[in-house]
């Protein structure tokens, strides 16, 4: 998206939802904004609906977890067909109570998209009809990707450390 | 007019088992003669999963060829099958559905694992990757490679022929495979 249409598109959202809007930035000229959470529904619903935005695909649905604010971040990427421009829209939840509502009535591609992110984030999403475990093992009560849990499967006996680089004392400490 | 040919035709036949010889007739233990049309007629159950799946279609093709060992009819129905090749990435997800696989094949049934994955994990080595088929069903013949290659895959089913021909026929009876069975959880 070209400066001039990123900031016609800033001004539409501006219009209704100044207040909503807590930062914008540009990272390789992507237009990202990040939001409040309260009413993120009801500004996607207004850029699905809003002529001179119509962003009506929704292009992913993730979250990201940044321990060291004790944040996890849900991020939207919305695409608009009709003239090639994408958005980002970021809101910011708060690691013990992430909840949030679901964006199912606006676009049917977030139910598995939520599903997954509570799969992995633990991201509650008021509204879904059926928010379960999607990719991993129903039985599993713990979320993956966030950064408390590591990678490895923890059943192995047979991994030496030391020849992958790391150090069990170091890691003690 | 001599046909003169370059290539030299070496064909090689199969050893015949030990016994008792004579005119048009072989006498030998029940045993060697089904030991001898087990190997030759094995009919793979391919569950492939990931990238070694792509191999294993490479060897089924007619370059390397695994209809030469007998393999020629393949069964997605464990019933019908004496040889589960696990081919690919089992996830924790999929070990109870491979496990089902496994019990349902009738005896006498063999199990070749395919690929660094389905040996131990491969470089998945992660939360949802089972590290390894042996942790839920018992294996005959590890095939390591990422993938590995059909003549590869082709050595791995040429010793379950191996296995296949030399086993006992009152293995799968005996006491000791079933303790072996009991180890996994399986009747």
């Amino acid at each position: 998206m070209e400066v001039p249409e990123q900031e016609k598109l800033v001004n539409t959202l501006k219009e209704k939802y100044e207040d909503e809007i807590l930062h914008i930035e540009t990272p390789y000229n992507f237009l990202t904004i990040v939001l409040r959470k309260e009413k993120i529904i009801e500004i996607i619903k207004f850029l699905y609906d809003h002529p001179d935005t119509k962003f009506q695909y929704l292009t992913s649905l993730a979250a990201v977890h940044y321990p060291d604010l004790k944040q996890i971040v849900v991020v939207y990427q919305l695409h608009n067909l009709v003239n090639n421009h994408r958005v980002r829209l970021k809101i910011s939840l708060s690691e013990e109570n992430a909840v949030t509502q679901t964006l199912t009535p606006v676009f049917a591609a977030a139910n598995w998209m939520e599903r997954e992110t509570y799969d992995f984030y633990g991201v509650i999403f008021e509204g879904h009809p059926n928010l379960q475990r999607i990719l991993n093992v129903e039985e599993m009560t713990i979320f993956p990707m966030r950064k408390e849990y590591p990678l490895e499967d923890q059943t192995r006996e047979d991994k030496n450390d030391s020849m992958f680089g790391r150090n069990l004392e170091q890691n003690a400490k | 007019m001599e046909a003169v040919s370059n290539t030299k035709s070496v064909i090689t036949v199969g050893d015949k088992p030990e016994g008792y010889e004579g005119a048009g007739f072989l006498a030998t233990s029940l045993e060697k003669v089904v030991g001898l049309a087990r190997k030759n007629s094995i009919w793979p159950l391919p569950f492939a999963t990931s990238c070694c799946g792509i191999e294993f279609m490479a060897t089924m093709g007619a370059h390397y060829d695994l209809g030469r060992f007998g393999s020629e009819r393949l069964s997605f129905s464990p019933r019908q099958a004496d040889l589960l090749m696990v081919m690919g990435t089992i996830a924790k997800k999929m070990g109870p559905i491979l496990r089902q696989v496994y019990e349902q094949m009738a005896e006498p049934r063999w199990v070749l694992s395919v690929g660094a994955c389905a040996c131990s994990g491969g470089i998945f080595d992660t939360y949802s990757v089972l590290q390894g088929i042996d942790r839920i069903i018992p294996v005959d013949v590890y095939v390591p490679g990422c993938p590995p290659r059909p003549e590869q895959i082709i050595d791995g089913v040429m010793k379950i022929q191996h296995l296949v021909e030399t086993e006992s026929l009152r293995r799968r009876d005996s006491e000791e495979y079933k303790v072996m069975l009991n180890k996994y959880g399986i009747e």
